[in-house]
C-alpha cells in the first residue's frame, strides 16, 4: 500500500517555494434574536436574569426558550433568577480566541444559576474577587472548585447593551 | 423493504423578506408543530431526522448543533444534508426502506435576510484558485449562462420576462409566497441590468421561512394519514464543479436526476404521466432550462409553449402553482421544499383558491444555485 | 435485523497525515478515493453513488465545500451526496453510504473524507468559535479548548480521576502512532506520563500533549451490496451495525461527565449487530480520541467499561495493543497518535477496523483474534456520537 501526500514546511512559505492564493471572505451576519432571547438580553440591560418555565416538565430553564426541548411545549412563564450560582465545571485557559497564549490564565465555567432547575447552566468567565486578574494557575486552584459559589459583576447600567458581556463575570463569594 | 414511502405531514411558516421578530429556532419550532399536528404524531414517534444546512448562510460553523431541540429531537437519530431539499428528502426515503425506521422528518429553513453581504457569500463557493481571484459578483455566472441557453436554444429575454410575470401573478393566490405582484413583461424587460442579459426581475429575491415535512412507509402512513402522498422516485446528481467544463446550454444534473427518478417512478413519458411540476427557477431563465432539459419541451420550444398559456396554472401542464422561487422567495437550499409543500397540497386537493383540479402526479426538481451544478428530482403521487 | 441489502467494505484509503499538504483539497480527496478503489480492484465507473464528508467550510476556505470538492471525490456527473455532523462526520459518512446501498437504492458506493484546516490562516482555531451560540456564548470570547477543559474538568471530578492517568491515554495512542505509515510528523513517539502532564497547559486541565494537532489528510471506503461484494471477493468485511445520536445544543444545561448520545448511538449499533455483550463481542476498538480524556469518556460511553471504570481498566493495560485479556483501543494510534484532520480522521478509525478485521493491519495488528471492531467518532457540542460496526 502506498500512502500518498507531500508535507510542507513554514520555510516553503517564506521562501516562496510554493505558490497560494489569500482571500479574506465578508462573512458578517446580524442574526434575529427572537422572542425569547430579546427578553432575556433586556433583562440583562436592566441587571436582571430571567429563565424560563415549562408548564408540562415543570423545568425553568436558561438561557430562556419559547419551547421545551424535552417536552415539546411553549414555555408560559417568565421567571426572574438570582445573579448567583455554583460552579458545574471550570476552567484554567492560557489561549486566547486567536489561539495565541495569555500570559496570565482566565477561567471559563458553567454555571448553574440560582433559581433555574438542577442543572440548568451558562457558559461565563470567573474573576478573581479582588485583583480581577489571575496570576496563575495555582491561584485559582486555591479559590476556585466544583460547586463554589459565584455572583455576577454587572457592568455599570448606562454601559449596558443588551448582551451577556453586561455580566462582566462572576467572582467567587464566602458562604453563609 | 418493499413497501413505499409517503409523506404524511406537511407543516410551513409564512415567507418574508424579514423575520426580525423570531430566532431561527422559533422560525423552525413553528414549522414543525404544524408538520407533527397535520401527521398526527408527536416528535417522540419520530424515528429519525434530516435537516438541510450550510454553514455560511447561517453564519454558524457546524450548524448541524442548533438542529435538534426546535424539532424535539434531543437524543434522536439526527444529521444534516449540506445538500438540497430534495436530495435531502432522497436520504429519508432511503433512511425508510433500509426498513430501520418507520417515520422520518425533514427540516430545512432560511434566514437569508441575517446575511449581509450574500454575494460574498455567494464568491466563497467559487473555485478559490482559478475563478475566485477574479473578482467578480458570482451573479455573472446566471448571465453567461442565460445568454448561451437563449442564443443555443432560440427562447428570448421576453419568454423570461413571461415566467417572471406569470410567477408573480400565480403567488398572488398562495398566501405563503413573499412576493406576489401583478407585473408586465415590461416591468422585467426595463428593470436594471445586472449581468447581461440578466436583470433585475429576472432575479428570485431571498426569503425567511422554514419548512418540516413528516414521511412514514407505507403501512404505517396508512394508518397514520387519511391522505398519504406517496414518493414515487427520486434522483440527484453532481455534474461537474467546473465552471468552465460545463455545458451551460443544458442542465445536465436535472437531465441526470430526473432519469433516476423516472426510472424509479416508471415514467416513460413525463409530459402526459405527470400532472404538474414545482421546478427550480432562482433565475427567470432557469425555469425554461429545467423545462427543457427535464424532458417536459423539447429544446427551445418551451418559451413559445408558454406564451401559448401551456405552463399557466390553468394550462395544460402547470409549472410552479405555488409561484415558485421567483413569486414566494428564494430560500437556498429549503426553496424545493416549498415545492414539494406546495405539490403535497395540490395532491391533496388542498390548495384552495390554486387547486388544480383531478392531479395525481406531481413533480418537483431543484437546483442548488450558484455556482452549483446540482439538483435533485421528486416524484409524488396520490395514487394508492 | 433483516435490509434489503448487506453492506460489505471493499477496500479503504488514507492519504498521510500533515501540517501542512502541498496538495490542494481536492488532490487529497482524489488520492484517498483512487487507493480505496485500487484496493477493491475497482474503478470509478463501478461506482454507483458518492457520499463525501468534511468537517467546517471554514477549514478549507470553500463555502458549499461538498460543491467543490466533487469531482475529486469522484462524484463528477454521478448521484453524489453530502452529510454533516461536525466532528462525528468521518464515522457518520459510512452510514450515510451504508443507507445507500441498505436501501437497495445503489450497489456501490465510495465514500470520501477529506479536510484540510491549514488553508484556515492564522489559524483553524477562527473556526472552531463560530461553533459556540452567536447569541448567548461567542461575545464571551471563546476558544475551542474551553469546551473540552470544561468537559474533561467535569469528568475528572465526578469520578475523581487523576491527571497523570488520563495522560495514559496519550501515551498509549502516541506509541502506537509510531506504526501507523500515515502519521503526521512530530507527534507520536514514546513518552513518559511526566512529559504529558508537564507539557504546556493550554486549558487546564488539558496540556498540550493531551490534545490532537491541526492536520490535513483525506481518506476513502469503498461500499458494495452483498450481490456486489461477492462477485469480487470470498471474504468480504461486513457493515455490522450501525447508530448516530444527537443531543440539545444547550450543552451548559447537562452533565458532561457522560456521553449519552454515545450510548444511545452505541446501543442502537449493538441491537443492529445483535451483539448481547459488547465486552465481550468488540475485539478492538477505535473510539474518537481528539482529547485524551475522551478516549476514556467514549469507551464508558460504548458501554465497554462501566462509568468511571475506564481509566482504572487503562492502567491494568486493557486497552493496550497487545492485551490478550482486554479490548485494544486505538490500535492505529487515534488522532493523538496519528493526526487529526478532522472528518479524515473518523474515517482513518473506521479504515483501521477494517484492516484489523481483515488482518492486514501489519505492525498494528492486534494480538487477540480480530473477528469483530467498533469505530466511534464525536462531534458538535459534546452532543453527537456516530458508531459502525465492521465484522467477517
Ligand atoms: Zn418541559
Amino acid at each position: 500500500m502506498e500512502f500518498k501526500g507531500k508535507s510542507l514546511k513554514d520555510r516553503d512559505f517564506k521562501e516562496k517555494n510554493i505558490l497560494y492564493t489569500d482571500w479574506h471572505v465578508k462573512a458578517h451576519y446580524a442574526w434575529d434574536c427572537g422572542v425569547a432571547l430579546s427578553k432575556f438580553f433586556e433583562g440583562l440591560k436592566e441587571g436582571k436574569l430571567y429563565g424560563r418555565s415549562c408548564p408540562e416538565c415543570g423545568r425553568v430553564v436558561i438561557p430562556p426558550r419559547m419551547f421545551c426541548e424535552l417536552c415539546f411545549k411553549p414555555t408560559d412563564k417568565w421567571v426572574l433568577l438570582k445573579d448567583e450560582g455554583r460552579i458545574n465545571t471550570f476552567s484554567v485557559s492560557y489561549v486566547n480566541t486567536d489561539a495565541s497564549r495569555r500570559e496570565k490564565p482566565n477561567v471559563p465555567a458553567v454555571i448553574e444559576i440560582e433559581g433555574a432547575s438542577e442543572g440548568m447552566g451558562i457558559l461565563h468567565l470567573v474573576a478573581h474577587p479582588e485583583k480581577i486578574e489571575w496570576e496563575n494557575l495555582e491561584e485559582v486552584l486555591s479559590m476556585i472548585k466544583i460547586g463554589t459559589k459565584v455572583k455576577a459583576v454587572w457592568k455599570p447600567s448606562n454601559e449596558r447593551e443588551g448582551a451577556i458581556t453586561d455580566i462582566k463575570y462572576f467572582v467567587p463569594v464566602k458562604e453563609e | 423493504m418493499n413497501e413505499r414511502v409517503a409523506i404524511i405531514g406537511v407543516g410551513y411558516t409564512q415567507l418574508r423578506p424579514v423575520s426580525s421578530d423570531v430566532s431561527f429556532r422559533e422560525m423552525i419550532y413553528e414549522a414543525a408543530v404544524r408538520a407533527y399536528e397535520d401527521a398526527g404524531i408527536e416528535p417522540r414517534d419520530v424515528d429519525t431526522f434530516v435537516a438541510i444546512s450550510e454553514d455560511y448562510h447561517e453564519g454558524t460553523a457546524i450548524f448541524d448543533e442548533y438542529v435538534p431541540d426546535q424539532l424535539g429531537a434531543v437524543l434522536k437519530p439526527v444529521h444534516t444534508i449540506t445538500q438540497d431539499g430534495l436530495t435531502a428528502l432522497a436520504s429519508c426515503v432511503m433512511q425508510i426502506k433500509t426498513g430501520l425506521f418507520n417515520i422520518a422528518v425533514l427540516e430545512g429553513h432560511s434566514k437569508a435576510s441575517n446575511i449581509l453581504y450574500p454575494s460574498h457569500i455567494d464568491a466563497f463557493a467559487l473555485d478559490p484558485v482559478t475563478v475566485r481571484p477574479l473578482g467578480f459578483n458570482p451573479v455573472f455566472l446566471a448571465g453567461l449562462e442565460m445568454q448561451r441557453f437563449l442564443v443555443e436554444t432560440g427562447n428570448t429575454e421576453y419568454h423570461c420576462g413571461l415566467v417572471v410575470a406569470k410567477n408573480r401573478a400565480t403567488a398572488i393566490k398562495n398566501p405563503i409566497a413573499a412576493y406576489p405582484a401583478e407585473i408586465s413583461i415590461e416591468d422585467v424587460l426595463s428593470s436594471n441590468p445586472v449581468s447581461f442579459p440578466l436583470k433585475e426581475l429576472d432575479i428570485a429575491r431571498k426569503a425567511d421561512g422554514a419548512f418540516v415535512i413528516v414521511l412514514a412507509k407505507e403501512s404505517v402512513a396508512k394508518r397514520l394519514s387519511p391522505y398519504p402522498v406517496y414518493v414515487e422516485g427520486v434522483g440527484w446528481l453532481q455534474d461537474t464543479p467546473n465552471i468552465e467544463m460545463r455545458d451551460l446550454v443544458s442542465s445536465l444534473y436535472l437531465t441526470g436526476a430526473a432519469n433516476m427518478a423516472y426510472r424509479e417512478a416508471g415514467i416513460r413519458n413525463p409530459i402526459r404521466e405527470i400532472d404538474f411540476a414545482e421546478i427550480d427557477d432562482t433565475f427567470s431563465y432557469k425555469e425554461l432550462q429545467h423545462i427543457e432539459f427535464l424532458g417536459i419541451a423539447r429544446p427551445g420550444e418551451s418559451g413559445e409553449m408558454l406564451e401559448e398559456g401551456y405552463f399557466d396554472i390553468d394550462g395544460e401542464f402547470p409549472v410552479n402553482p405555488s409561484g415558485g422561487n421567483i413569486g414566494c422567495g428564494y430560500m437556498y437550499d429549503s426553496s424545493s421544499l416549498r415545492g414539494v409543500y406546495e405539490a403535497v397540497l395540490q395532491l391533496r386537493g388542498f390548495a384552495a383558491e390554486r387547486q388544480i383540479p383531478d392531479v395525481e402526479t406531481a413533480l418537483i426538481a431543484s437546483w442548488r444555485g450558484i455556482p452549483t451544478a446540482s439538483g435533485g428530482v421528486v416524484i409524488l403521487s396520490n395514487r394508492e | 435485523m433483516h435490509f434489503p441489502q448487506k453492506v460489505a467494505v471493499l477496500g479503504a484509503g488514507l492519504t498521510k497525515f500533515m501540517r501542512r499538504a502541498q496538495e490542494t483539497p481536492k488532490e487529497l480527496a482524489f488520492e484517498a478515493a483512487k487507493m480505496a478503489l485500487d484496493e477493491a480492484g475497482l474503478t470509478i465507473d463501478d461506482i454507483d453513488a458518492v457520499v463525501l464528508v468534511t468537517a467546517p467550510d471554514a477549514f478549507d476556505g470553500v463555502h458549499m465545500n461538498g460543491e467543490y470538492l466533487a469531482d475529486g471525490a469522484g462524484g463528477s456527473k454521478k448521484p453524489y451526496m453530502r452529510s454533516f455532523v461536525g466532528g462525528g462526520s468521518g464515522v457518520f459518512g459510512i452510514i450515510n453510504g451504508w443507507y445507500h446501498i441498505a436501501s437497495g437504492h445503489f450497489r456501490t458506493c465510495l465514500v470520501v473524507a477529506e479536510e484540510k484546516m491549514s488553508s484556515s490562516m492564522p489559524h483553524p482555531q477562527g473556526t472552531f468559535n463560530a461553533i459556540y451560540d452567536q447569541f448567548t456564548e461567542r461575545p464571551l470570547g471563546v476558544n475551542l479548548l474551553w469546551i473540552f477543559s470544561l468537559e474533561m474538568n467535569r469528568y475528572m471530578s465526578v469520578h475523581k480521576v487523576p491527571l497523570e492517568t488520563i495522560a495514559l491515554v496519550a501515551k498509549k495512542n502516541k506509541k502506537n502512532g509510531l506504526d501507523h505509515p500515515c502519521t503526521q510528523a512530530g507527534i507520536a513517539g514514546d513518552y513518559t506520563v511526566e512529559e504529558i502532564v508537564n507539557s504546556e497547559i493550554m486549558c487546564w486541565p488539558v496540556t498540550r500533549l493531551m490534545v490532537s494537532t491541526v492536520s490535513d489528510g483525506a481518506g476513502a471506503l469503498v461500499l458494495a451490496s452483498e450481490d456486489f461484494a461477492k462477485k469480487v471477493t470470498d471474504k468480504p468485511i461486513w457493515i455490522e451495525g450501525v447508530g448516530w445520536c444527537l443531543d440539545t445544543s444547550y450543552w451548559t444545561n447537562r452533565d458532561l461527565y457522560y456521553p449519552k448520545y454515545v450510548e444511545y448511538a452505541a446501543r442502537m449499533a449493538y441491537d443492529m449487530a445483535g451483539i448481547k455483550d459488547p465486552r465481550k463481542e468488540i475485539h478492538v476498538v477505535e473510539p474518537y480520541d481528539p482529547f485524551a480524556y475522551k478516549e476514556l469518556h467514549h469507551l464508558e460511553g460504548l458501554l465497554l467499561a462501566d462509568k468511571g471504570e475506564a481509566p482504572k481498566l487503562l492502567e491494568k493495560g486493557f486497552w493496550d495493543r497487545d492485551t490478550e485479556t482486554g479490548i485494544p483501543s486505538s490500535p492505529s494510534g487515534g488522532l493523538l497518535g496519528v493526526g487529526n484532520p478532522i472528518a479524515a480522521a473518523g474515517l482513518m478509525k473506521v479504515a483501521e477496523i477494517f484492516w484489523q478485521v481483515k488482518g492486514t493491519a501489519g505492525k498494528r495488528q492486534a494480538k487477540r483474534e480480530v473477528k469483530r471492531g467498533l469505530a466511534q467518532a464525536w462531534g458538535d457540542l459534546m452532543q453527537v456520537g456516530t458508531v459502525v460496526i465492521l465484522g467477517k
